[in-house]
């Protein structure tokens, strides 16, 4: 009775010790299958991934998130022709289509950026998420260089300004090509986008 | 009465009222919540995990009667609200789906592959056996507290273990759980999103699974639910019954601990 108390007490003690991120990936390895396009090769993380899978409860490490933050925004490529801007009615596609790297969707059709999911854009369009800011009215910004690269390197590499934000890396991760980001920053931009419409 | 052919009529008129919903919005939902009021077609699935765990099946030829929930063997009355909960002959944490797993082939002799090849309806499907037998166990715990184990050692490091997992950020994306549900009052386009980090968040999604999903006509488990939130995270296939889902459900259950069972619920 004594020794079993005394090893329930020792494997508290073992199991609940801290949770490493190699078991966790451990884990998830046994826990999956490969389906359709989609592998398990996915659930590796890259140290970007690994440093921001901490719970809240986590101190940060300042030195770290300000070495990853460097790292980000200097991988950014800058268009040379300083090209930002595409076209804002195949941006406000890009901006609507959820579909994408999902293993129920066909690896044949373009991802889209899936930005209604959550952000205001079109005053019109009431289907938006919340879990990132509103846009609309983005384009009272201005079209300065600084806010054209602000805004490129932020859907390119959002970890550049804000380490660990929720938003994907649709550039850096390869989710949207030049051609579609320089669309959706259309999208953003244009005078003549709906993003920048009157409010009603 | 003939329950089957109540059953397609059923299904039939669902089917052909969402239809007419899809387009629109959750306040319609609620208006159909409303309507059936204390009906919920899940009662037919109930029905039907309750005459599939009595039935002989698998190559021995046995019902489920013999399988233990964890509350001895055959009692199913308040089981599920215990769940996940650590099982001395597995020497593991099982939730529902891995337990009737275990119960499916060590009691009535099917192989792991038979049990796991299609847990889960797809779209279009009358619903499988699993879905209806978690759908009757867990109706039999409806209005129950929550109170998963947490007791055992192996209890307690199957809640770390399920907090760390819904903070694993991979993938594409770099989505983990925590992106859509560690923030309260958020939404994603119009679907409201609980914080299951927080009691009552945890609390309203943990009750409410299985639940029939009336635009599906089908009864979902919260096993479905994780590897569907799974596959929108841009993952690979979640397997049921993996100890990645039991971490997983057994961080909700805890989190929501003490709520009452509301189980089958009725969703969008």
């Amino acid at each position: 009775m004594m020794m079993k108390t005394i090893m329930q007490f020792l494997a508290f003690i073992i199991f609940s010790s801290a949770v490493c991120a190699d078991e966790v990936y451990d884990v998830l390895l046994e826990s999956m299958t490969d389906k359709n396009f989609v592998t398990v090769e996915r659930l590796k993380q890259d140290e970007l991934q690994a440093f921001c899978s901490q719970p809240r409860s986590a101190s940060a490490d300042e030195a770290r998130a300000a070495e990853l933050r460097a790292a980000a925004l200097s991988d950014v490529p800058i268009p040379s022709d300083q090209n930002y801007l595409g076209d804002w009615q195949r941006g406000e596609k890009v901006a609507s289509n959820g579909r994408g790297l999902q293993y129920s969707d066909d690896p044949e059709q373009e991802n889209g950026g899936n930005c209604y999911a959550c952000h205001q854009l079109d005053p019109a369009e009431v289907a938006y998420g919340n879990l990132g800011p509103s846009l609309s009215g983005y384009g009272a910004r201005g079209q300065s260089i600084a806010m054209l690269q602000y805004t490129w390197t932020k859907l390119w590499n959002t970890h550049a300004y804000n380490i660990c934000s929720h938003m994907p890396r649709f550039g850096a991760a390869g989710i949207l090509t030049e051609q579609q980001l320089r669309d959706v920053m259309a999208f953003l931009f244009d005078p003549q986008s709906p993003v920048n419409r009157t409010q009603p | 009465m003939n329950k089957g052919f109540m059953r397609v009529i059923f299904t039939v008129l669902i089917g052909l009222w969402s239809v007419t919903l899809l387009s629109d919005t959750e306040g319609v939902f609620d208006q159909y919540r409303e309507m059936l009021g204390d009906d919920n077609p899940a009662i037919f699935v109930i029905f039907d995990g309750e005459e599939i765990w009595y039935a002989p099946a698998g190559p021995k030829s046995v019902s489920l009667e013999q399988c233990d929930l964890g509350l001895g063997p055959g009692v199913v009355e308040g089981a599920y609200a215990q769940l996940p909960r650590y099982f001395p002959d597995v020497d593991r944490v099982q939730d529902v789906e891995a337990r009737l797993e275990y119960c499916m082939t060590q009691l009535q002799g099917l192989t792991t592959e038979e049990v796991r090849g299609k847990p889960y309806s797809l779209r279009g499907d009358l619903g499988t056996e699993l879905e209806a037998l978690v759908a009757w166990i867990a109706d039999q715990s409806s209005g129950l507290a929550i109170a998963p184990g947490q007791a055992h050692a192996k209890e307690r490091a199957t809640y770390a273990l399920g907090e760390n997992l819904f903070y694993y950020r991979a993938g594409p994306h770099d989505f983990s759980c925590a992106t859509c549900h560690e923030q309260t009052g958020r939404r994603i386009r119009l679907q409201a999103l609980p914080n299951l980090t927080t009691h009552p968040g945890a609390a309203e999604a943990y009750s409410s699974w299985p639940a029939y999903r009336i635009s599906q006509g089908i009864v979902r488990t919260m096993g479905w639910r994780m590897r569907d939130c799974m596959r929108q995270q841009r993952m690979p296939e979640l397997i049921m019954g993996s100890q990645a889902s039991v971490a997983l459900q057994t961080y909700l259950a805890v989190n929501g601990a003490g709520a009452s069972m509301a189980a089958p619920g009725l969703k969008r």
